[in-house]
């Protein structure tokens, strides 16, 4: 698949890192040029600087061809927006957003977006190694 | 009305201050020096300090009793956030968006905005029409309908020049709904009605027919 990933923070990195090891083609977006510094140095994929909520943007990045997006900011209303447009405005289907807040990720959620709340999942996991019976 | 404004700066400001003397208006901003201003400005009552896309704070603002909501922040993002959950959550009837980057104007109205306003395409048509090609300026978009009401000033050279209405070629949908001559006098156009050069037509169009409108209106005699 060509994957298109909007934020080079340590979870945009690291998710850039894993796909391209499964094989797939990675381009990844971010506004400031020191986010690429959390790429592996033997990271293959382009990397682009330019704001992925922008249209014109998006379609020199590929995003007409593009298989998957996945909007991995630290910004929930930015990852939202990129999010819509990569579904309405290029098709593409598979659309991946990181929500934090669990409000607005509910919201979405109901919108049509395949939300992740970072939030709720470590809060659980963190919940089930405090309540793990010591071995 | 109750109307709860997103964003208080330089727009949100004076939008509350127009409407104040004849709605309940709430601004919600997060800059506690622009909370402050506000409040003394226009009363503690007007101004609400918070994130406007966090439903907590929505809900505070009365949200499920906002008759409109106007998303006037800089950030897209933050007004499209917004007015989303505020239809979705709230089920407030009616949201206003501003646009600050032009191309998402149709995503928005796709996304179920009513209206859209964006500075960016307004002084964009302004330009245009001063530009010897001849534009088109957008002067409103219609709520929820994906149509918008235009103004065309008929070039000298184009085509339409000494043509009665009923034989121009317009797009699908299309309508001149008025002429204005360029002594300023208007008129309700007739099909008879002859286009004259520097007219001023004020017609609706389908937001896609618009760049057709302009061509089938403007171009110059082939």
């Amino acid at each position: 698949m060509f994957v298109i990933i909007m934020g080079c923070g340590r979870l945009g990195a690291e998710l850039a890192t894993i796909l391209e090891n499964d094989g797939h083609e990675i381009a990844i977006l971010d506004i400031d040029k020191y986010a690429f510094d959390h790429l592996p140095p033997a990271f293959k994929g382009k990397r682009i600087l330019g704001d992925g909520t922008d249209q014109d943007t998006l379609r020199k990045t590929g995003a007409e061809r593009a298989d998957a997006f996945v909007a991995a900011t630290r910004g929930d209303n930015r990852n939202a927006l990129a999010s819509q447009i990569a579904l309405h405005v290029f098709n593409i289907r598979r659309v991946g957003s990181v929500i934090f807040d669990p409000l607005r990720e509910e919201i979405y959620h109901e919108l049509g977006l395949r939300t992740i709340n970072p939030t709720k999942i470590e809060a659980q996991l963190l919940r089930e190694s405090i309540e793990r019976e010591e071995p | 009305m109750f109307i709860v404004i997103g964003g208080g700066g330089k727009v949100g400001y004076h939008l509350a201050r127009a409407l104040i003397a004849d709605h309940e208006v709430l601004v919600i901003e997060q800059d506690p020096a622009r909370v402050e201003f506000i409040g003394e400005d226009l009363g503690s009552d007007v101004i609400m300090q918070g994130d406007a896309c966090d439903a907590a704070t929505m809900e505070r603002a009365g949200m499920e009793r906002a008759d409109l909501v106007v998303a006037v922040t800089g950030e897209d993002q933050d007004n499209l956030t917004f007015c989303q959950i505020a239809k979705a959550r709230f089920h407030v009837d009616r949201a206003v968006a501003r646009i600050n980057n032009p191309q998402n104007e149709s995503l928005f109205r796709q996304l179920g905005i009513d209206s859209t306003v964006s500075a960016t395409q307004l002084i964009m048509g302004h330009i245009e029409q001063e530009l010897p090609w001849q534009g088109l300026i957008q002067l409103l978009t219609l709520g929820g309908l994906d149509l918008e009401i235009v103004e065309v000033r008929v070039p000298r050279e184009a085509h339409t020049v000494g043509k009665p209405i009923k034989q121009l070629l317009l797009p699908q949908g299309a309508l001149i709904c008025l002429v204005i001559d360029n002594e300023g006098q208007p008129r309700l156009p007739t099909p008879e009605t002859t286009i004259k050069a520097e007219d001023i037509l004020v017609a609706v169009t389908s937001i896609e027919g618009e760049e057709s409108l302009r061509n089938a209106l403007t171009s110059p005699v082939p």
